[in-house]
C-alpha cells in the first residue's frame, strides 16, 4: 500500500522543485507583465511611477504606434526561417545519409560556431560585408555593386544575419528526425520503383516532418523577438519591435508600453505557433 | 567481357555528360562543402583578427602580432566580463540541470496526471521571445524592489536553461531500452539499485549534453543578461557595449580561445564515448 502511494506521489516530487522555481520566476513575471501593461503614469509623479487605470488603450495606442515594427519583425522572421530551412535541410540531409564515418564531426562543426560569441560573429559579419571589408570595394570594382549602395545597414542583412545566427537552431532537430528514419523505408521506396524525387517527397519529407516543425519554431520564435542584429547590422529603417521594446525599457523609461507591446508579441507568436502546429499535423513539440 | 566493354564505353561519354554526372553525384557533398564555408567564415575571421596589431579599435587589418594573445586581458574590463559569465554560466548550469533533470524523469518515465500540461509549461519558456522572458523578469525585480545585478542574471538563465535541460535529457530517457532495466531487475536489483546502477548511467551522456548546451546557452546569452544585469558586465555585454567604438583584438582572443576549448572538449567526450561502446 505505501510503496503504490509512493509511486503515486514519485512524478510530483520531482516536478516539485523544477516548476516551483518556474512558478516564481517564469509565470509570475508574465502575470506581473500583464498587470503592468494597463498602467499608466501617476500624475505629477516621477518618470517610471505607473498606476493601474486598467488602460487596455495602451495596447491599441502601442499597436498602432509601432504597426511597421511588428510587420517588420513577422516578415523578417519569416524570411530567415525560410533561408535558414533552405539551407539547413540539406545539409542535415548530407550530414544523416552521405557522410559516413564522418558524421559525429561533421555534427559538431555545426554546433562549433555557437561557441564563438553570436555578437562577435554578426560583428564580424559586419566588417566583411562594411565599407571596409573586402566585399564591397570588390564588388564595386568589378562594377557588380553601385559606388553608393551597401549591404550593411540595409534589410537584407538584417535577414542574412538572423538567418547565419539561427541556422544551428534549425540544422540541429531536422538531423535528429532524418537521422531517425529507417534506411530500409527509403529502400523499399525504390524497390517499388519510386524514382529519388517521389521517394523524396513520399517518404523522407514526410517522416522528417517533426523536425522540420522543431527547427522552424525554434528559428521563428526567438527571430521574431530579436533585437540584436537589427541593431548591428540595421539602420533606424530596419528596425524590429525588439529594438522599440529594448528603447521603451532603458531609454524612454515607458514600462507600460513596454509591457503592452512584449504581450502583443507574444500573444502574436503564441497564435501564429499554435495555427502553424495544428497545421502541420503533428503533437510532438519539440 | 563485360568489364571490358564497360571500360571500353568511358572515353565514349562526353565531357559534359561527365561532368554533369560528377555533380549529379556529389550535389550534396558540394553542398556541405559551401555549408560549412558558410559557417565559418565569420569564425576565421575573428581568429585571423585576433592577430592583428590594431590598437583600439580592430576594424583594418594594420598587421601581424601575438601581442593579443599574450595579454588577453589587456582590454580594460575584459577579463572580469569573462570571469562574470564564466561563474554565471556555471551557476545557470548546476541549477538549470539539477532542475531539468528532475522534471525530465518525471515526464519520460511516469504517467500521472498533468503529465500533458507539464510538457506545455515546459514548452512556455520556449515559445517566449528572450525580449519578453527579460523584461517581465525586470519587472518582476523592481517591484520586490531587487536591484539587478549578479543573481538576478543567474535566476534567469535557469529559466531559459531549465526547458532545454529537460527536452535534452527527456529524449535520451525515451531513446532507452526498456528491457535493460528489465534486465536488471531480473537478476534481483531492486529499485533503488537498478537506477543507480543501469538508468543512471544510460541516462548520463543526454545528461552531460544539456549541460554543456546550457552553459553555451547561459555563456552566449545577451538579451536577457541585458535586461537582469545591471551595471555587472558579461563577456556578451562587453562586446555590444565596444562595437560601438570597434571591439578590442582581446575580444577577438577570448572568442576564439573558447571556440578551440570547447571544440576541444567536445571532441574529447566524443572520443571516450566510442571507446566505451568498444
Amino acid at each position: 500500500m505505501r510503496a503504490t502511494l509512493g509511486k503515486v506521489k514519485t512524478p510530483y516530487l520531482l516536478l516539485f522543485p523544477g516548476f516551483a522555481f518556474l512558478f516564481i520566476f517564469f509565470i509570475l513575471p508574465i502575470i506581473n507583465l500583464a498587470q503592468t501593461s494597463t498602467q499608466t503614469p501617476i500624475a505629477g509623479g516621477d518618470t517610471g511611477q505607473n498606476e493601474q487605470t486598467f488602460a487596455f488603450s495602451n495596447y491599441i495606442n502601442a499597436f498602432i504606434e509601432n504597426r511597421e515594427q511588428f510587420g517588420r519583425s513577422f516578415i523578417y522572421a519569416t524570411l530567415a526561417t525560410i533561408f535558414a530551412l533552405a539551407i539547413a535541410y540539406p545539409l542535415a540531409y548530407a550530414i544523416a545519409f552521405k557522410s559516413g564515418k564522418f558524421k559525429n564531426i561533421l555534427l559538431v562543426l555545426v554546433v562549433a560556431p555557437f561557441f564563438t560569441s553570436f555578437l562577435l560573429r554578426t560583428i564580424a559579419w559586419k566588417q566583411i560585408l562594411g565599407e571596409e571589408g573586402f566585399v564591397v570595394p570588390t564588388l564595386r570594382n568589378l562594377n557588380l555593386m553601385g559606388q553608393s549602395t551597401t549591404i550593411t545597414s540595409t534589410s537584407i542583412a538584417v535577414v542574412a544575419g538572423m538567418t547565419y545566427n539561427f541556422l544551428p537552431f534549425m540544422t540541429l532537430p531536422l538531423y535528429a528526425s532524418l537521422e531517425r528514419i529507417d534506411p530500409r523505408t527509403i529502400e523499399a521506396s525504390g524497390d517499388l520503383y519510386a524514382n529519388a524525387i517521389t521517394t523524396f517527397r513520399r517518404v523522407t519529407l514526410p517522416l522528417s516532418l517533426p523536425g522540420v516543425v522543431a527547427g522552424t519554431l525554434l528559428t521563428f520564435i526567438p527571430a521574431a523577438g530579436d533585437y540584436v542584429n537589427a541593431a548591428i547590422l540595421g539602420s533606424p529603417n530596419t528596425k524590429m519591435i525588439g529594438n522599440v521594446i529594448e528603447s521603451r525599457y532603458f531609454k524612454i523609461v515607458d514600462y507600460p508600453t513596454a509591457a503592452a507591446l512584449s504581450f502583443t508579441l507574444m500573444a502574436a507568436i503564441l497564435i501564429l505557433v499554435t495555427l502553424y502546429i495544428r497545421k502541420a499535423g503533428t503533437e510532438e513539440l519539440v | 567481357m563485360s568489364t571490358q566493354l564497360k571500360s571500353a564505353s568511358i572515353p565514349t561519354i562526353p565531357i559534359k555528360a561527365r561532368l554533369s554526372r560528377w555533380f549529379g553525384r556529389n550535389l550534396l557533398r558540394i553542398y556541405m562543402v559551401f555549408g560549412f564555408t558558410y559557417l565559418f567564415i565569420p569564425v576565421a575571421y575573428t581568429f585571423v583578427f585576433s592577430f592583428n596589431d590594431s590598437g583600439k579599435s580592430n576594424l583594418i587589418w594594420k598587421g601581424f602580432t601575438l601581442d593579443n594573445w599574450q595579454n588577453p586581458c589587456g582590454a580594460p574590463q575584459i577579463c572580469n566580463a569573462l570571469g562574470n559569465s564564466i561563474k554565471i554560466g556555471l551557476l545557470a548550469t548546476i541549477f538549470s540541470t539539477i532542475l531539468g533533470t528532475l522534471i525530465a524523469f518525471a515526464i519520460g518515465r511516469y504517467h500521472f496526471k498533468g503529465r500533458s500540461s507539464s510538457n506545455l509549461l515546459i514548452f512556455l519558456p520556449m515559445a517566449t521571445p528572450e525580449i519578453v522572458l527579460g523584461a517581465s523578469l525586470l519587472s518582476l525585480f523592481l517591484v520586490f524592489k531587487i536591484n539587478p545585478g549578479f543573481w538576478p542574471t543567474v535566476i534567469a538563465h535557469v529559466v531559459f536553461c531549465i526547458s532545454f535541460v529537460v527536452v535534452t535529457v527527456k529524449a535520451r530517457i525515451a531513446s532507452l531500452d526498456p528491457r535493460l532495466e528489465q534486465a536488471a531487475m531480473d537478476l534481483y536489483a531492486n529499485e533503488v539499485e537498478t537506477f543507480r546502477r543501469v538508468t543512471l548511467p544510460l541516462v548520463a551522456p543526454g545528461i552531460a549534453g544539456a549541460a554543456l548546451l546550457a552553459f553555451s546557452l547561459s555563456f552566449d546569452d545577451f538579451i536577457i543578461t541585458n535586461f537582469n544585469s545591471g551595471t555587472l558586465i558579461t563577456f556578451p555585454k562587453f562586446v555590444y557595449v565596444a562595437a560601438a567604438r570597434g571591439i578590442p583584438a582581446q575580444a577577438n582572443v577570448i572568442g576564439s580561445a573558447m571556440f578551440f576549448l570547447a571544440l576541444a572538449l567536445v571532441i574529447a567526450v566524443q572520443i571516450v564515448n566510442r571507446k566505451k561502446i568498444r
